[in-house]
């Protein structure tokens, strides 16, 4: 395969930077359900229910 | 909790029903995970397709392979600009909640589409141009793309009111996409290095099949990954919100 190096550093940012975003984007959110369950009543109130 | 939005016309409530944040969490948490599959699975196809199926170029041997995450980047880096001008358009007519949010959230994504625009850009010019840049009209426009991004990533964070950030950022949004033609028809305007579009509404497409169709299973794989990003970003964004209001409410609560 000509020209290795540039095809491989293009792929692995078309793969890579996708990629940080997506597992930023569970990190955000599985931080931010587990903070609203904390503090939401409603949560509160359908934990008692 | 849906709220009755009394006195605007069919499509204005319509708008608002579908701005429900409750609403956006239920659809949006149904949608993600099988939107989500799709992209993994359409966007792996495509580049698999691309990387090892698909043949070499005649002049350009096997650097032509980076087409397969070039152009679906350069093709995201305008349609999330667009993304974001709607948004705009809907925050400042319609005061859609979630609108905001939404542009708050596809800005850096946006932002890092471009940069990945411009980076395969660059290691595709090297061996092709002999340059890893030139100041040709396509390039610069997306460079000033990119530049619109991260100047609506500072400006929504730059207010303590998160309310006139929005503001400034969706007029921003909107003054910029007056960018978006000058990319498109940049190489057909000026004689630049880029080379004209392969792919056009008007004419049958200059490449192979072999090469056009991982080319498009990519172009929709990364544009579906594009929309989980954005989704996903904004359902965490929603529920961030929903934390500072339950926050304030409280220390309001302490307070009196």
């Amino acid at each position: 395969m000509t020209h290795l190096p540039f095809i491989a550093i293009a792929y692995v940012l078309g793969i890579g930077v996708p990629l940080c975003f997506a597992i930023d984007a569970l990190r955000r959110t599985r931080a931010a359900t587990r903070r609203l369950a904390a503090i939401d009543p409603r949560a509160e109130r359908r934990g008692r229910g | 909790m849906d709220t009755e939005i009394v006195g605007q016309s069919p499509r204005g409530r319509s708008l608002h029903r579908f701005a429900n944040p409750g609403r956006f969490l239920r659809l949006s948490g149904a949608v993600l995970p099988w939107l989500s599959v799709g992209a993994l699975i359409t966007v792996s196809f495509g580049l698999g397709w691309g990387l090892f199926f698909s043949p070499a170029d005649y002049q350009q041997g096997d650097a032509v392979r980076i087409i397969y995450v070039h152009v679906p980047a350069a093709w995201l880096a305008s349609a999330g600009y667009l993304s974001l001008a709607i948004c705009s358009v809907l925050s400042l007519v319609w005061r859609h909640p979630l609108a905001d949010l939404a542009a708050m959230e596809i800005g850096p994504v946006g932002a890092g589409f471009t940069a990945v625009c411009l980076a395969t850009g660059s290691l595709w010019g090297k061996p092709m141009w002999g340059a890893w840049w030139v100041w040709d009209a396509r390039l610069t426009s997306v460079l000033v793309l990119f530049f619109l991004y991260l100047g609506h990533i500072a400006l929504v964070r730059a207010f303590d009111d998160p309310t006139r950030g929005h503001r400034a950022g969706a007029i921003l949004a909107l003054v910029g996409a007056v960018n978006l033609p000058i990319i498109k028809f940049s190489v057909d305007w000026w004689n630049t290095l880029h080379q004209p579009a392969s792919i056009n509404f008007t004419s049958a497409p200059s490449m192979a099949p072999s090469m056009l169709w991982p080319l498009l299973i990519s172009a929709v794989g990364f544009t579906l990954v594009f929309a989980a990003i954005v989704v996903a970003r904004t359902r965490a964004a929603v529920m961030e919100r929903r934390i500072r209001g339950l926050l304030m409410a409280r220390a309001a609560q302490a307070e009196a």
